[in-house]
Formats: C-alpha cells, structure tokens, sequence
C-alpha cells in the first residue's frame, strides 16, 4: 500500500507492507538513529518525532504515519538539537550512545513545549527512554543545561 | 562541570573532562553500530530456540522449511561439525570447561539452541524456523540448585565435554583454600556473626542486543563485524569451531551499544560465519529483546554464607565464606566468577587471619549465567557487607567504625591475593595506594551519616533508615591478560594510535587518546585511535575484569614513551645533536642547534630531501600487568519504607571511590553512575522469573523492570583520587567497583529503618511488607 509523508523536511511516498512497523521503514530508508531495542515500545531507542510529539516508531506501523510530519535526528538540526547535543556530550551523557537519538528526541520535544522544565518535569519526560549506561544523572543535568542556556539566549530577543 | 577534577595534578590533558572521541558521531546517530551497516546481497538468520529445559533431539525435520521461499541454508546437529568448547571469551587456557557445541543432540535450557535458519527476509527465516520439525525425547530436568549436587540427573552425561570438576555431580567448578584454621579460631573468638544471602538470575539489558554480521571478503577471509567485548577472544573460538587458521578470519567491533559482560561471549558469532561460509553471502543476526532474555547470559545466582569471628572490640579474626553458584546449563565463566566471589572480597578485610573460602558452581537446567559487571563481587558483597554491620551491631560500634578497624591499608596485603586467582593460584600483592578511609569519611558526610538518628521520616506511616557498604574490585587479571598498543607518526605530526581494546560505550578510546596525548605532548585531537579490528590493531585480551584503563592504559603510556625517544632520537640523528640534548615538549622539538615544530619534523621525515633518511616512526608495547591494583569504593544510602505497603523510597545514594588518577573525570563519574543504577534495579526490581518448566516469564521490559528516570534516587559521586605507582599517570580502573555497593548498603538501610533482615533480592515491595508482617506476628 502507498502511503505519503514528511521525512525530515521531505514529502514522500512509500510502499508499505500492511504489518510493516515505522521503525522498519525509517532503517531502510537511511535513518539508522532510529534504534531497535525491544520492539514492544519499553526502550525509547527507536524514538522518533510525529507531528511534533515523541513516539516509539516500533509500535506504530508504517501505514500510521500517512500525512503525518516525521522527523528522525537525522533531520534534528536546528539550534535547540545542537544545543541539545552539545550539552549532553559535555555533560558526559553519552556513554555508548545507543539510547542517545530517542533520549535526544524525547527532550527535544519536551524543550520544545517547555523552556523551563523542572528535574521533575525532564524526569517525566524521559521515563520512556531506557538507559543501561550512564544511571541518567547527566542526561537530566545536560536538559538542563540546555534549557538554561536556551532560556538565557532566547532572553530579551522574544 | 570538573567538581572531581583535581587540583594537585598537573596534566594537559589527563584528569580533564574532555569529551568523548566518537561523542560527535554518537549523538548525532550516525550509523556506526554492527547493525547499522547495510550490505549488498546480504541474508538475515535467526535461531529456533529449545522449547524443552532438558530433551534429546531424536529427529530434526528441515524438508518442509527448505522449501520456503527465500531459506537459503539450515543448520543444525546433523549438518554442523560437533566441537567442544567454551563461549566464554576468556584469555586462553581458558579457566572454563568445554562443554558447549555449536549445535547438539541436547537440549538443556528452554532456550537453547536448535537449528538456525538463514533467508532473504525475516519473514521467510521466520516462515522457515515454523517449519522445522523436531521430535525430542523429554528427559526429567533439574531446576533446584541444592538438588542438583545430589541428583541422579546428569546435565553434561557426553562424552566429549572437557574440564568439567565433576559431571557426576553436576559440578561445573569448585574452589576450596583455607588459611590457617578459621573453623577453630571462630569458635574462639568472643563474637560471632553470620550472614546466609541468596541472590537471583538478573540481567545485562545492554539497550542494543547482540548483532553481527558475518561475510567473505575478496579474498575469501571471513569477516565478522561483531558487537563483541572481545574480538581477538571471538577470533580465537571461532578457529576452534570452524576449523579454521586464525589468519583467514578478521573480526572487527564497530561502535557497540553496551556490553557490562554479556557481550564477553561467543553467542551468534559461529552461526553467522558457518552461514556465510556456506552461502558466500553476507549474513546478519540480531537477537530480538526476548531472545536476550532467554538466550543470552546471566549473572550468577549464588547462595552466600558468611560467618565472622571478632574480638569484642570488633576486630576481625576469621572468615568463612561459603558460595552454591548456579551456572545454568553451561559452565561458561563458571569457576572464575566463583573465585572472585572471595577474591574480590575477601582481601578488604586483611586484619582477619584465618580464612576459608569455597564452594561449588553447579548445572541447572537454567539459562546460562556469564560475565557480569562484577563478576561474583555483588553476591559476595552482599553477605559480608550484611554480616559485617550485624557485627557492628553485636559489638556495639558505628558501622563505619567497625570497617575502619578491619579494612586493608596501604602498604599491607592478604593471603589471598596470592592463594586465589583466576580459576588458579593469584599472585602476591601489595596496596599501593588506598583512600577507602578519605572515601568513606567524605561519604558519611555527604549523606549526613553522623546526624542521621536526628532525622525524622517523612511521614508518620514511613521509615528512615540509613545503609553503609564498602567494597574493592580490581584492575585486570594479573599475568594472564594482555594488552598491547601501536603509535604511528603521521606527516602533520599527528598519530595514529591502534588498540586492541574495546570500547564498549566507557569511553576507552577517549582514555587512552588522552593517555597517549598526554605523553606525546600533544592535543588530544592529534590523536586518531583505531580500536578492536584483529586485521589492523594489535592484540588486547578485551573489555572485562576493570582492566582497560590499567592494562591498555600502560600500554599506551609505554608505547608512547617509546614514540617519543624515537622521535627524540630521529631529530638528534639527523640534526647531530649531542644525545640526550634534545627533548620534545609542547609540539617543539628542541635541540642545543635546531629547533622545529613536531608537524614540521614530521613532514620532513617523508620528505625526498632527506633521501635514504626518510622514515617512518612507530612503537608499540606490550603490557602484562603483575598487579591488579584495587579501586575501593564506599556506598551509603539513606531510605524511607512505608509501613503500610512496604514500598521503598530510596533518598539518596551517595558513593565515594578511589580509582587513582580520573584520566577522564566525567567518565570515571559515568561510571560509577551507570554502576549504581544497574545495582539499584539489581537491589530492588531486576528479577528473571521462571515457570515450573523453567520458561522465563516475564522476558520483556515491561515485566522485568530495569531503573529508568523516574526510579533514580538523588545520586552523588565523589572521585577521591589516589595515585597509583603501577597505573598509567596513576590510575586504577573503575568499571566495575560501582555495582558492589547497591544491595549490601540498601539491605543494611532496611534493617535499619524497621530491624528486619533482607537476604533474598529484589526487595520488592510484597516482600518487605511480608517480612514486616511475619516479624509483628
Ligand atoms: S525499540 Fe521501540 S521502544 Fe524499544
Ligand atoms: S548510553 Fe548506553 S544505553 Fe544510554
């Protein structure tokens, strides 16, 4: 079946099977930041965003994202993914990295609706997004960073 | 962000918090895992797992799967040579019995290994895998560990398996040393102590499971691209398997998502090469999560019992320590994760004379336990970290006093550094360098341990409760394992540095840039480090045992001294300097005539100006450490439980650790976080499940609960660094030590909050409502 979406700032069509799972799609297709870590939706690491929001590519089917916006890190450039990237690799957040696109995704869609966020709020945020590496500290201190770096530049220029 | 750097040493580059070498690629998703890469014409293969704990195949069936469509090979015991060996990746006389094949007429775990089948897609593997048919033979399985020793039932009854202690009793390894006559001077002694720990099955969970990727190259080497911690391990089982000479296969370890031990394991590598070998095409195997579950490795359940003989002042005066392992249904690290349960523990506490340390591990008709972060360390803590606070508290001192008075100091060693080593004799040690005092007293302060009678809990259903453990680890395996490290001088004066050592996500080749950096005098970005690729890099015996900050650490420090002289002397030579006038400092060589910038130096040596001069410089260097320096580390935890449902509320977590010089600080702190946080879920979640076929049931994420942003305490780690005389620039390893703490140091937090005793982790909520209960009626 034919389905039609935006990848990274791209409308395309693609040939879906009818059980094909987004994550599968998006790996074939070249964004290998979308990790497979469970395939039940507990792991985060396949996190990608849809019409802005951060959902597991494993549980949704390919089919699902028709009309929809779809942005992997592949296509997460602009100043707040940077940002974000810079802090969690000077805080030490990046261990092996595997979880790093859905973690990158999850709080890139938190800052997105909150510039300010509480521990409370970014550990909220981030619930979904498995981590065998680090124990979390320095993810949550790098959003952190981020969103006071953020909230410090965008100061005044509002 | 450098709270842990420190302030007394004086480096350029090492003890810096310098970000990662492949931070960049890392998290930007670039496509560097094993499965990242795609291959033209290549196959995918999966495994059928043993639905049966124990059963002889008596027929397999392939006709019907080889007829679906895109099956392009089958393997099973009938078409696969039949060679004993181990899948543990250890250095080699490998201390682990050989008593796996890579297919067999057997079937001792539901789990284990059938047939494999390789295909065109998933779903034609998949269609394939259905369609093979298998009759077994159902054989009575053993599930009990204490049964086993005594049963009837022979796990390992083939004839071909090697180095097994005692398949008559299902006895996979055993160790017994004695010093001195501890039974007696217990019974002497005017208080004792003990302590009987049980611990469960619990898991890895790397977030990206075991993927590898086998294919012939041009040449018809085989290649396999390989989420390994071992590579030059893999390489050398692999040549065992498929008969094949160590030079015609290459295994290469791209970046890796996670290791902590199961990855220290040869488990999908031999079927993606006999597949590849007998298709000629490329052949990927990914294990699904349940797969990793049920088929992967495990850590050690282990019965401990500890029994403790002091004076009445607390002073230590025998040990006893006795361990009931469960190694599944293959011996794979079995007898080294079994000394190292008093190895790594016993030497804490020296001032005791007389020790026994001893136990069997033994088969069940279970998953396979393997290497784990650790490495027998946990379970040991466990009990002599429990048994020590109820001596404590049979003497009537501080917890922490009472460590104090027992723990290993610079300059002294234990007995057993020399009796136990792995799976043979140790060597003798001496502590050079210890600040388990300093990490303990900053420690207790940084949780508030001297005021903590004053604190009151939250609220009036809850209690507080404050928990204190202390541990060591080591750094490598003394006089077995190996690492070696290669420096070449590239024309713009910077280096290409190739290791064996494998980064597993800890950031070792971040480590041992900034080691190489430092000596070379040079940024850490002149350092271009190649890591893990047997064709191109110099041997290492991997990622396990805290050894690659040590170990590979010295062995970039040596090679790189030796580049430099080599330098030196190059610029001497053709400059005719006097010998020993010239040094190389801050990118400059100096000499008493010339003077010029390494990169200028170096394009001069490939330069036609100099003719028959020209040259490469290179050195490389060898380590075999004689020592295994200890990290110590101290664990505090400060706990509120609801009495009315028992759950936990864990407050705050504070860890202190002396791994030496931080080479990295932010790693090093990265470190111990990760650790803490896998032992906390180990403490209180973490727990494989089975029915009474012994059928994993809760093989997922959402059944068996790891920690995730939501479960972590408030988490404080202090470097207390030391300086360690046979460390690179002073530094002790420190990948491991962080995962000793979490279930001593909660367990101890418990009793103290409501006066009940916890052996038997996870900690759940049911359990410690349960044990209230039973201790009110
Ligand atoms: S792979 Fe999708 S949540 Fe784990
Ligand atoms: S950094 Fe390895 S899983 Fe997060």
């Amino acid at each position: 079946m034919k389905v039609e979406f935006e990848l990274n700032g791209e409308v395309k069509e693609f040939d879906v099977d009818s059980g094909e799972i987004l994550l599968d799609l998006l790996r074939d297709e070249g964004c290998k930041s979308v990790k497979r870590g469970c395939e039940t939706g507990d792991c985060g690491a396949c996190m990608v965003l849809v019409d802005g929001r951060a959902m597991t590519s494993c549980t949704l089917f390919a089919a699902q994202a028709d009309g929809k916006e779809v942005r992997t890190v592949e296509g997460l450039e602009d100043e707040l993914a940077e940002q974000l990237k810079e802090s969690l690799l000077e805080a030490g957040a990046v261990q092996c990295g595997f979880c790093i696109p859905g973690v990158l995704i999850s709080a890139y869609s938190l800052l997105s609706r909150n510039e300010e966020p509480t521990k409370g709020e970014i550990k909220a945020a981030l619930d979904g997004n498995l981590c065998r590496c680090t124990g979390y500290v320095k993810q949550i201190e790098a959003i952190k960073e981020t969103a006071d770096s953020i909230g410090g530049s965008s100061n005044g220029q509002k | 962000m450098d709270k842990n750097k420190s302030d007394e040493l004086n480096y350029d580059v090492v003890n810096k918090s310098l970000t990662k070498v492949d931070g960049t690629a890392l998290v930007n998703g670039k496509p560097v895992f094993t499965g990242d890469y795609d291959y033209s014409n290549g196959l995918v293969a999966s495994i059928l797992h043993s639905p049966k704990p124990r059963a002889e195949i008596v027929n397999i069936d392939v006709s019907a799967a080889e007829e679906v469509e895109g099956v392009e090979a089958i393997l099973h015991q009938g078409n696969v040579e039949r060679v004993p060996h181990t899948t543990a990746g250890q250095g080699y006389p490998e201390p682990s019995p050989y008593d796996a094949y890579t297919f067999d007429s057997k079937v001792r775990y539901v789990g284990d290994r059938v047939a494999a089948v390789a295909g065109e897609s998933k779903e034609a593997v998949k269609e394939g895998l259905d369609k093979i048919e298998v009759e077994y033979k159902e054989l009575e399985p053993i599930f009990d560990l204490e049964e086993s020793r005594d049963s009837s039932i022979k796990i390992h009854d083939e004839e071909d398996s090697t180095g097994i202690y005692d398949p008559e009793r299902n006895i996979a390894a055993n160790v017994d040393i004695k010093i001195g006559d501890p039974k007696e001077v217990i019974s002497q002694s005017d208080v004792a102590v003990e302590s009987s720990c049980r611990t469960q099955f619990a898991q890895h969970t790397p977030i990206e499971p075991h993927v590898t990727t086998a294919y012939l190259d041009e040449h018809e080497r085989l290649v396999v691209k390989t989420s390994t911690q071992v590579p030059f391990h893999v390489r050398r089982i692999l040549a065992q398997v498929l008969d094949m000479p160590i030079g015609k296969i290459r295994v290469i370890k791209p970046r890796i998502g996670g290791g902590f031990g199961v990855k220290q394991e040869l488990l999908l590598e031999d079927v993606a090469s006999l597949f590849a070998l007998r298709t000629g095409r490329p052949v990927t195997m990914e294990y699904s999560r349940e797969e990793e579950f049920n088929s992967s490795r495990t850590r050690h359940p282990m019965e401990v019992d500890v029994t403790l003989g002091a004076t009445s002042e607390g002073k230590l005066q025998g040990i006893i320590m006795e361990v009931l392992s469960n190694t599944g249904a293959y011996g794979a690290h079995s007898l080294t994760v079994l000394s190292n349960v008093g190895s790594k523990t016993l030497p804490l506490y020296n001032k005791a004379s007389d020790l026994h340390f001893f136990g069997d591990a033994v088969y069940t008709n279970l998953p396979v336990p393997g290497a784990y972060r650790g490495y027998g360390a946990p379970q040991g803590y466990f009990s002599l970290e429990v048994a020590i606070d109820k001596l404590a508290e049979k003497v009537g001192k501080d917890p922490i006093e009472i460590r104090k008075l027992n723990h290993i100091r610079e300059g002294e060693t234990s007995p057993i550094f020399e009796k136990l080593g792995e799976g043979k004799e140790g060597t003798v040690q001496h502590i050079h360098s210890c600040r388990l005092d300093e990490c303990i007293d900053r420690g207790a302060e940084e949780i508030g341990w001297h005021a903590r009678d004053e604190k009151q809990a939250s609220k009036a259903h809850r209690k507080k409760g404050f928990g204190l453990a202390i541990n060591m680890q080591g750094s490598g395996i003394p006089l077995i394992d190996m690492a070696a490290a290669r420096l070449k001088l590239n024309e713009d004066g910077s280096f290409n540095l190739y290791v064996g050592a494998t980064d597993l996500g800890t950031g070792s080749d971040t480590v041992l840039s900034q080691i190489a950096a430092e000596v070379l005098e040079v940024d850490l970005d002149d350092i271009i480090v190649y890591s893990s690729d047997t064709d191109f890099t110099p041997f290492d015996s991997g990622a396990y045992a805290s050894s690659t900050t040590y170990v590979s650490g010295n062995a970039v420090e040596q090679a790189a001294k030796k580049a430099k002289e080599k330098i030196v002397r190059a610029f001497t030579d053709l400059n005719d300097e006097d010998p020993g006038k010239v040094e190389l400092s801050d990118g400059v060589l100096i000499g008493e005539e010339e003077r010029e910038t390494l990169s200028e130096f170096a394009l001069s040596l490939t330069s036609g100006e100099l003719e028959t001069d020209q040259q490469q410089i290179e050195a490389s260097a060898s380590e075999v450490p004689e020592e295994s320096p200890p990290p110590f580390s101290a664990h505090f935890v400060e706990l509120e439980v609801d009495t009315r449902t028992g759950e936990i509320d864990l407050q705050k977590y504070v860890s202190a650790v002396d791994c030496g010089t931080a080479i990295n600080p932010n790693l090093a702190e990265g470190q111990m976080e990760g650790a803490i946080v896998n032992g906390i879920g180990y403490a209180l979640t973490e727990e494989m499940k089975f029915d009474s076929s012994g059928r994993m049931t809760n093989p997922s994420f959402f059944d068996y609960k790891i920690p995730n942003t939501e479960d972590i305490p408030d988490i404080e780690v202090i470097l207390v660094e030391s300086s360690e005389p046979t460390g690179p620039m002073g530094a002790k390893s420190v990948g491991e030590i962080g995962i000793n703490g979490a279930i001593p140091a909660i367990a101890n937090a418990l009793r103290d909050a409501i006066g009940v005793e916890f052996t038997e982790p996870p900690f759940t909520p049911e359990k410690v409502w349960k044990k209230m209960k039973d201790e009110r009626e």
